[in-house]
C-alpha cells in the first residue's frame, strides 16, 4: 500500500504544494501590477528584520497555533471542525468574564483562571454540535458553520446590551484590571539582558501555545485516548469492533479541540487588547485550517506553519502600509495553500506517486532476473 | 402594523428573498448530484464584484451579467477540478474558495478602480431597473388586490422575477426529465448510474456547472439589483443563508422556495426594526440575525422533522478498476 517513502509523504507533497501555492500568489501580485520579489523582500523584513516585527509575527503564530491545534486535533477523529472561529469567540467571552469578575492581584494568578474559562467556553460551543452529530446524526461541519455565526450574534448581543460598561459607546467590555496584565515578550526577555522590541504584543501566551503543541502531541500519539482519536479517524467500523464507543470520541474531540480555539482568547483578549471587543477573532479561526492542512496535522507541523502565516500577517500588514497592494493578499495566499494542500492533494500526490512507482519498477527489474511485480503494483489503486 | 406597512415588508423580503432563493438551487444542483458545496458564498461575491466592475465598465447591465456567470462558473471548475477529478475533500475545496473569492475581489477591485475594494456606483443601462408588470398602474386602484399586484409583485428587477421562475423550472428538471433522474441517482448511488453506462464525472460536472450559473445571477442581482455597485464581501453571508434553507428545504425546490422566503423575512424584519417587540417581549435584532442559524441547527437535529442529505453527498467516485 505505501506507494512512496515516508519523507516523500510528509515532507516533498506538502512542499510542493505550497511551493504552487505561492508560486500563484506571485502570479496574483503580478497580475496587479506589482512586483513579487519587491513584496516579499518588504514583508521579510517587515516581519521577520527587526524583534518589532517579530513581536507582531509571534503574536499572530500564538492565535493560529491555537486554532490550527484546533482544527488538527478534530482531523485525527476525521471531524472537520470549522468552527474554531465561533469557539474561539466564546472563550473571549469565557476569558473575559474570568477577568472582570475579580480584581486579580498578579497575572500568574489570573493566567490559569483565564485558560480556564476560554478553554470551559469554548469546549462548551464545540460540544452543542458534537452533541449534535453523535446523538442526533447531524452534519459536524454544517453545524460549526451556523455555530459561528450564533457566536458572533450572542457576542454582538452581549457587548451591545449587557457587558458593555455604563455610558460608553463603544461595544466593548471595560478594561481588564491591571493585575491581569500579561507579561509581553519584551518584559520578560529585556531583564535576563536580550534586547526585544516592546511595541509588538507578543506575549507570554507564546510560550503557553508551545505547550499546547507538546500536551497535543502527548494526547494524541501517547495516550489511551489519542490512539482511540485516531483509530476512530481511520475507521469508524473497525474502532467499533475494538470496542471504541464512536459517542464518546466524537464528544471528547470536539470538546478538546473548542477548548483549544477557546484558549486563543489568553493571547489576543488578555494579552493583546485586555478588554473584549466586538469580532476579536478577526478570522484566526478559518485560518487555522490552513495552518492544519498544511502542517499535516502533527504539532509539530503546525506550529512551523502558525508562524509563516504570523509572518504572512505581519508582512501582509507591511504590504498595506508600505505598496499599494491591500491586506487581502494575505486571504488569497490563505485560500491557495488550503486550496492546494487540501482539496487538490491529489493533484501533486498521483504524479509524484507514479515516479516512485515508475522508480520501484526499475530497481526490482535491475535486481532480479526475473520478471519484476511491476503489472500488479501498477494496478494498485492510488487513490485513498 | 397596517397595510401598507405589511406590504412594504413583504416586498423587501421578495427583494432578499431572490438572491438566497438562485443560491439555494445552485446548493440543491449541485448536492443532490453528491457535490457539497459550501462555495456559494464565495460564487456569488465574484460574480458580484465581476457584474459590478463589467457593467460600470461597459455600460451595459446584460454584459455585467454574462462576466458574472462567467466569474462564478471559474470557481465551479475549480471546486468539480479539486473535487470529481482530483477526488480532494469537497468542504475543504469549498472552503479555500470562498476565502479565495473574499480575497480577490478586493484585490483586483483596488488594482482596477482604487476605490478601497469597491466598485464606483452604478447607474443607468449598467444596473437592472425595476420592471412594471403590465396593467400594474392602472389596477393599483382596485382595492387590497391592487396595492398587491402594483407595489408587491410589481417593480422589482428582472433578476427577481427570474428567482422566481426558477423554482419551477428546477423541478421540472429535478423531477420530469431523463437528465434530472440520473443527476438525482449520481447523488444517491453512484455506481448504479455508471453501471448504466451513464458519465458520473459528466453529470456531476453539469451539476457544478449549474451551480455556478445560478450563483452568477445571484451574485449579479447583489452589485446591480439590490445595490448599485461592489462593495467588499457584499455577500455578507447569504452563501451560509442558503445552505441553510437548503437543508431547511431537505433538498426540495419548492420546500426551498418556502425557506427562503421565510428567511428573507426574517432579513426584512431585521433591516426595518431595530427591535421587535412581540406580545410585549422585546426581541432583539441579534435574535433575527442569528434565527436561519438556529433553525437550521434545531432542524437538523432532527427536531421538525428528520433532513435525510442526499446518500453520496460529499465522497468522490472512484469507479472500479
Amino acid at each position: 500500500m505505501d506507494v512512496m517513502p515516508r519523507w516523500a509523504d510528509v515532507i516533498l507533497v506538502p512542499v510542493i504544494s505550497i511551493i504552487l501555492a505561492f508560486a500563484i500568489s506571485g502570479l496574483v501580485i503580478l497580475g496587479i501590477g506589482e512586483n513579487p520579489w519587491d513584496a516579499l523582500t518588504t514583508m521579510v523584513s517587515g516581519a521577520l528584520g527587526s524583534t518589532y516585527g517579530w513581536g507582531y509575527t509571534l503574536y499572530y503564530a500564538t492565535n493560529f497555533i491555537f486554532t490550527g491545534l484546533c482544527v488538527a486535533v478534530a482531523f485525527h477523529a476525521r471531524l472537520f471542525n470549522i468552527g474554531g472561529e465561533g469557539q474561539a469567540a466564546l472563550g473571549g467571552l469565557g476569558v473575559a468574564l474570568v477577568c472582570l469578575a475579580v480584581p486579580w492581584p498578579h497575572w500568574a494568578l489570573a493566567l490559569p483562571a483565564a485558560i480556564l474559562g476560554g478553554a470551559l467556553f469554548g469546549a462548551f460551543w464545540a460540544a452543542i454540535p458534537a452533541w449534535a452529530q453523535a446523538w442526533r446524526g447531524s452534519h459536524i461541519v454544517i453545524t460549526t458553520i451556523m455555530f459561528n455565526f450564533i457566536a458572533a450574534a450572542l457576542l454582538n448581543y452581549l457587548l451591545v446590551n449587557t457587558l458593555k460598561p455604563q455610558g460608553s459607546m463603544d461595544p466593548a467590555t471595560a478594561r481588564f484590571p491591571e493585575g491581569a496584565h500579561l507579561p509581553t515578550l519584551a518584559e520578560m526577555l529585556n531583564p535576563i539582558g536580550i534586547p526585544f522590541s516592546g511595541a509588538g504584543p507578543a506575549n507570554v501566551s507564546f510560550v503557553i501555545a508551545l505547550l499546547a503543541c507538546l500536551l497535543v502531541w502527548v494526547l494524541i500519539w501517547r495516550t489511551r485516548l489519542g490512539y482511540e482519536i485516531r483509530a476512530y479517524g481511520h475507521s469508524e467500523p473497525a474502532a467499533v469492533y475494538a470496542g471504541i464507543s464512536p459517542r464518546k470520541i466524537i464528544m471528547l474531540t470536539m470538546m478538546i479541540s473548542g477548548a483549544l480555539a477557546g484558549l486563543m482568547a489568553i493571547n489576543n483578549v488578555m494579552g493583546e487588547a485586555e478588554r473584549l471587543v466586538l469580532n476579536s477573532v478577526e478570522g484566526a479561526g478559518f485560518i487555522g485550517i490552513a495552518v492544519a492542512l498544511m502542517g499535516r496535522s502533527h504539532p509539530l507541523g503546525v506550529l512551523l506553519a502558525a508562524i509563516l502565516f504570523g509572518f504572512l500577517y505581519q508582512g501582509g500588514a507591511e504590504l498595506a502600509l508600505f505598496t499599494s497592494i491591500p491586506r487581502e493578499l494575505i486571504v488569497v495566499i490563505q485560500a491557495l495553500v488550503i486550496l492546494f494542500t487540501g482539496a487538490l492533494d491529489n493533484m501533486v500526490r498521483m504524479p509524484i506517486e507514479a515516479l516512485f512507482l515508475r522508480a520501484r519498477d526499475r530497481r526490482a527489474a535491475k535486481a532480479s532476473a526475473e520478471p519484476p511485480a511491476g503489472p500488479e503494483a501498477k494496478t494498485e489503486p492510488a487513490a485513498r | 402594523m397596517d397595510f401598507a406597512t405589511l406590504l412594504q415588508i413583504l416586498d423587501s423580503t421578495l427583494r432578499l428573498s431572490a438572491p438566497l432563493i438562485l443560491a439555494c438551487l445552485a446548493g440543491l444542483f449541485s448536492e443532490r448530484a453528491g457535490i457539497l458545496d459550501i462555495g456559494l458564498e464565495g460564487k456569488m461575491l465574484v460574480a458580484a464584484f465581476a457584474s459590478g466592475a463589467v457593467a460600470y465598465t461597459t455600460g451595459s447591465v446584460w454584459i455585467g451579467l454574462l462576466a458574472a456567470i462567467g466569474a462564478s462558473m471559474a470557481l465551479s471548475a475549480i471546486h468539480g477540478v479539486a473535487s470529481i477529478t482530483f477526488r480532494g475533500n469537497q468542504l475543504i475545496s469549498g472552503v479555500a474558495l470562498n476565502f479565495l473569492a473574499a480575497g480577490m475581489t478586493v484585490l483586483i477591485a483596488q488594482s482596477w478602480f482604487g476605490q478601497g475594494g469597491r466598485t464606483p456606483s452604478l447607474f443607468g443601462g449598467a444596473r437592472f431597473e425595476p420592471v412594471t408588470l403590465p396593467f400594474a398602474e392602472s389596477l393599483a386602484d382596485v382595492p387590497i388586490l391592487g396595492p398587491i399586484y402594483a407595489d408587491l409583485l410589481s417593480g422589482h428587477s428582472i433578476l427577481v422575477y427570474v428567482a422566481l421562475l426558477t423554482v419551477p423550472l428546477t423541478w421540472w428538471v429535478l423531477f420530469r426529465t431523463r437528465f434530472g433522474l440520473r443527476l438525482r441517482a449520481v447523488g444517491e448511488n453512484p455506481a448504479a448510474v455508471d453501471t448504466a453506462g451513464v458519465s458520473v464525472v459528466g453529470l456531476r460536472y453539469a451539476s457544478v456547472a449549474i451551480a455556478g450559473l445560478l450563483c452568477g445571477i445571484a451574485g449579479s442581482y447583489l452589485s446591480t439589483g439590490l445595490q448599485a455597485g461592489f462593495v467588499k464581501d457584499m455577500t455578507a453571508g447569504r452563501g451560509y443563508i442558503a445552505l441553510a434553507a437548503l437543508i431547511f428545504a431537505k433538498w426540495r425546490p419548492w420546500y426551498a422556495l418556502g425557506a427562503c422566503l421565510l428567511f428573507g423575512l426574517l432579513q426584512a424584519l431585521a433591516l426595518r426594526y431595530q427591535n421587535l417587540d412581540i406580545f410585549g417581549i422585546p426581541l432583539p435584532t441579534q435574535i433575527m440575525d442569528a434565527a436561519p442559524y438556529i433553525l437550521t441547527v434545531v432542524i437538523l437535529a432532527g427536531f421538525v422533522g428528520k433532513a435525510i442529505p442526499p446518500r453520496a453527498g460529499g465522497e468522490p467516485y472512484v469507479k472500479e478498476r
